[in-house]
């Protein structure tokens, strides 16, 4: 709606003199009414602030903090904070946008709290003392909205402008080029000279040239264009074409929409890039998925309907691991992975030992008798734990993206999903095919009687076989958390995708489930963006029932002996 | 109590309900629970059957329904919409109850209306739903599409500035209708067609990235974007994820949920979900009187302070106290008596207002718009002045704006056309 520029200068150390408040119709009237208000009382009571020069920063802080826990007055105190130029201030600002900074309900004193499982660690927010711990109900959080979080983002940026790690700092001017404002550039042209990082210059630069590009003057603005360059970022190509479809000025126009030209093509092969990024990363999760079943179904022959509830398990085993160690979230997925091999592994081999064993060569006994296991054991999750999802935290060395240009960012959770993939999978390889076990799981599964008459164990090995593959699919189920929810319906979405691989890669055939999970994955995802979600997932269904006609033996069939016929 | 109503549940599961039922005495009017306690729904719907059993329990503490004990009738329809008629059946004819407080999905009640109908007995149904109905025998205590989405739509546009739209939903009725309406509502006030995209993806889908990257370019116009998501159930904690692992925040692209509330959020780490909003008639954050009785008792019966709050169990806390209200004052639980003694019936909601039960069989409620937190709580941001009378034909759809239900007599239409003054039986025709 408007901008309203006040100097308030409260201190000696400037850092930020000039506070910025845009208000664009974003807040409801009220508040908005509230907010006016508060600037006019300031505005009216300048001098005697600055008269009252004697408090402490630390104190004018203190008095801020229980207005900040009330609607009525969070606004105005919110405005008061980000003047205040005390040492804790950046502090504050982001503890408040981060939600860690509560009030202690016995005498309002502001904390910044770390949460440890049920209890809060806190920390006196004006000195940094331990204040010793807390339970929930002693302290309560100071709540802010969406308005405010763009609001303290703003303020944020423009104090670390100077900060001492060059990531804040490139993030810092990342959000200031989004809603450029003059104090803002002030700002980045003045500490451009001193800037020693090169991402950190180079985003300034683009700042710098982002306004001159809406400043005046078609020569600074085409010698702008050509020195942004091909540059995919969105504030760019926004500035473009609103300059390209600005008749008055010809020249300007053309130089933009030619480079407009340049950056969308760089956008449309990144976008190529994106999609096959895409593909291999859904195509991991369905490889993953069913590497597990490859061994039950493709090896061993029989068909597991609770192949998804063994995913299941290791999902709950990761949770139940968190749930253990709260402090440790970080290393949580390095115990799970044993872990939930173990849990599936063991109810793997139950499994076969009590009920698969004794209906070897009845296929359709065996798949009723796995589907009423796989129910049997999602209502066995449901009646113990609970009916609903539980909550698994993603490490926070796997969130995040990144970055190789704007217009191309990769998950770092999807990446090391991908890899992990791999790691299984090379690993299962190894195992069949250069260990003592792996030798007789072949045999056992080429030819049975033949391989019991030359000593293999037929019971023990089908018995350690099942296992390995649901404790694979045990494994699967830690990497899933990290994408999906974790609830006892979980597996019922993983059973029919991951049978469509194993019988498109050929069955009994490890490289051929890899190479049908990548394939169907970036083939679904080409599909997506002209088909649609429902629709892709149709014709790839369709495409596997056409392929299945032709090639009854999937893409990698077995030959000789092996394919047992 | 807690052990009781696991009993309960144990015994429904292997299918001895009727068992349980027939073995009590006869002098106790019988309330039915119908909702799935295994397979997918069991996620949202066990809380529900857990909620009414706190209220016939504490009806009971407050000393029956016209001097008689009330006795609550659970069945497990196990998320099969076949079933759902079945298990109604069976309520109604073998265990005889007087009203029936259940389903979920809109085809779990698709599947149960014609029974209610057929044998004329009331069903209470509590949860927010795509309108365009209206059933002489079931009440909609949940919002209509005017109670939720319309409303939320407005505080975007209003407050937040919206000027693009994605429109995102599960591929069944319940999206479709409710996005048919938001397009129309949208055009009528002057969106442009390219600023409105419309995506829909199967049940329980969790590969969100294809999508996800697409919400992002069609919000990098420079023109403020929001998703209204009529995403349901399973499929919204990997959305969610991916929103965060891709970096769309709050601030950037809002996506503003009907599907997600308290309950659903319990299984999420909603730390990168903070500011995201969902639009209901009711939150467990709301400071009430009537609030902070109900969620302790809820505490107390369920075993653990733990347990959240939701939207539909203040819905069948509604639909439930203005049965009880109607029954005394029909004197009798008489299914017809109560259908006209309902009507105007009014019961303190648990935001601070008094719902009242209006002709066309929805009821008045707020709507309030709430932000996520990082506790899995919401934090209300706006409410509607007073409350909002569910309609239950849009007005913004061209085959129901012309379109009205009334339960009264002379009346008695669930789809009275005002421009052709007919009234079309139990359905639109």
């Amino acid at each position: 709606m408007f901008t309203i520029k006040l100097r308030v200068n409260v201190s000696s150390t400037n850092k930020r003199n000039i506070l910025q408040l845009h208000f664009n119709g974003l807040l409801c009237s009220n508040v908005y009414l509230t907010i006016v208000l508060t600037l006019f009382v300031q505005l009216f009571f300048l001098p005697l602030n600055a008269s009252a020069q004697e408090k402490t920063d630390n104190e004018v802080i203190l008095e801020i903090a229980p207005k900040l826990s009330d609607k009525n007055t969070r606004d105005g105190a919110l405005v008061q904070l980000i003047a205040t130029d005390a040492p804790m201030s950046l502090e504050w600002l982001r503890a408040l946008l981060d939600g860690v900074l509560y009030l202690r309900k016995s005498d309002s004193l502001p904390v910044i709290v770390e949460k440890l499982g049920n209890s809060f660690k806190m920390v006196n927010a004006s000195n940094g003392n331990n204040e010793g711990k807390a339970g929930r109900r002693e302290v309560s959080k100071i709540k802010i909205n969406n308005a405010i979080r763009g609001k303290l983002r703003a303020a944020i940026a423009s104090i670390s402008l100077k900060d001492d790690d060059p990531q804040v700092r490139l993030q810092a001017v990342k959000t200031m080029t989004r809603s450029l404002n003059d104090s803002d550039l002030a700002a980045i042209s003045q500490t451009l000279p001193v800037e020693t990082d090169k991402h950190v210059q180079q985003a300034m630069q683009l700042a710098l040239n982002l306004a001159d590009l809406s400043g005046s003057g078609d020569q600074i603005k085409i010698d702008a264009i050509n020195a942004i360059g091909i540059n995919t970022d969105d504030s760019v190509t926004q500035k473009l074409r609103d300059l390209a479809s600005q008749p008055e000025a010809p020249e300007v126009a053309n130089a933009a929409s030619e480079s407009l030209i340049a950056i969308e093509k760089r956008i449309s092969l990144y976008e190529k890039i994106e999609t096959l990024f895409f593909g291999l990363s859904l195509g991991s999760v369905l490889a993953m998925a069913a590497i597990g079943l490859a061994i039950t179904f493709g090896v061993m022959g029989v068909i597991n309907m609770a192949h998804g509830e063994m995913i299941m398990l290791g999902a709950y085993t990761t949770w139940a691991i968190q749930t253990v160690i709260p402090a440790f979230i970080e290393y949580s997925l390095f115990i799970a992975v044993p872990a939930a091999f173990l849990v599936a592994f063991l109810v793997g081999m139950l499994i076969e030992i009590l009920v698969i064993r004794h209906l070897y060569g009845r296929p359709l006994e065996t798949l009723l008798a796995t589907f009423g296991i796989s129910l049997i054991l999602q209502q066995t999750v449901r009646t113990l734990i609970s009916p609903q999802n539980v909550p698994v935290s993603n490490p926070a060395w796997m969130s995040g993206l990144w970055e190789i240009d704007p217009a191309l960012s990769l998950a770092i959770n999807r990446v090391v999903i991908f890899f992990f993939c791999l790691f299984i999978f090379f690993t299962l390889m190894w195992l069949l095919r250069y260990t003592n076990f792996g030798l007789k799981v072949r045999a056992v599964s080429q030819n049975r009687q033949m391989a019991r008459a030359l000593g293999a164990k037929s019971g023990s090995i089908d018995a350690l076989t099942f296992g390995l593959g649901a404790g694979i699919a045990g494994v699967a189920g830690v990497a899933l958390t990290q994408l999906s929810n974790v609830g006892p319906n979980m597996g019922q979405a993983y059973i029919v995708d991951s049978f469509m691989v194993v019988v498109f890669g050929g069955v009994g055939n490890l490289w051929g489930t890899l190479l049908a999970g990548l394939s169907l994955g970036v083939f679904n995802k080409l599909l997506e963006p002209w088909a649609g979600a429902v629709l892709a997932k149709i014709v790839v269904l369709v495409f596997i029932i056409m392929f299945i006609q032709k090639y009854p033996k999937g893409l990698f069939p077995q030959k000789g002996r092996a394919a047992g016929d | 109590m807690k052990t009781k109503s696991n009993f309960v549940q144990v015994i429904c599961a292997t299918g001895l309900c009727l068992a349980s039922a027939t073995a009590t005495a006869a002098d106790t009017i019988k309330v039915g629970v119908l909702h799935s306690l295994s397979g997918t729904m069991a996620i949202s719907e066990t809380t529900l059957k857990d909620t009414m059993l706190m209220l016939v329990e504490q009806q009971n503490a407050k000393g029956g329904l016209l001097g008689k004990e009330l006795e609550a009738v659970v069945v497990d329809p196990a998320s099969d919409w076949p079933r759902f008629a079945e298990k109604a059946r069976e309520l109604i004819e073998v265990n005889e109850v007087d009203a029936v407080f259940g389903a979920w999905t809109s085809v779990s009640r698709k599947s149960v209306l014609p029974v209610f109908e057929e044998l004329n007995s009331l069903l209470f149904y509590p949860v927010q739903y795509e309108g365009e109905e209206s059933s002489k025998n079931v009440f909609y205590t949940g919002a209509a599409p005017n109670q939720q989405a319309i409303p939320a739509v407005d505080y975007l546009e209003e407050e937040v500035g919206v000027e693009r739209w994605i429109l995102a939903g599960t591929d069944y009725v319940y999206p479709r209708t409710t996005n048919k309406i938001l397009q129309a509502y949208l055009m009528d006030k002057g969106v442009a067609a390219e600023d409105i995209m419309i995506n829909y993806t199967p049940f329980g889908h969790s590969d969100w990235q294809s999508i996800v990257s697409d919400i992002k370019k069609f919000g990098s116009t420079g023109k403020k974007t929001a998703v209204v998501s009529t995403i349901n159930g399973d499929a919204n904690v990997p959305f969610y994820k991916e929103l965060g692992t891709q970096g769309v925040s709050a601030e950037d692209i809002p996506v503003i949920a009907f599907s997600v509330g308290e309950e659903e959020l319990s299984g999420i780490d909603t730390a990168p979900l903070v500011g995201h909003l969902a639009a209901w008639n009711y939150f467990m954050s709301v400071e009430t009187d009537e609030n902070d009785e109900f969620i302790e008792g809820w505490h107390k019966f369920i075993g653990t302070d733990e347990r959240v709050t939701n939207d539909p169990m203040e819905a069948h806390y509604l639909g439930f106290n203005m049965w009880v209200k109607a029954v005394e004052k029909a004197g009798t639980t008489d299914p017809d008596a109560v259908q006209e003694a309902i009507i105007g019936v009014s019961v303190p909601n648990l935001t601070g207002g008094l719902s009242s039960m209006l002709p066309n069989h929805h009821i008045t409620k707020p709507v309030l718009i709430g932000e996520i937190q990082d506790d899995g709580q919401f934090d209300v941001v706006s409410e509607t002045d007073g409350l909002v009378a569910g309609d239950a034909w849009s007005d913004f759809l061209p085959d129901s704006k012309d379109i009205v239900a009334d339960w009264r007599k002379p009346m008695m239409c669930g789809n009275y056309n005002v421009k052709t003054g007919k009234c079309s039986g139990q359905h639109l025709q």
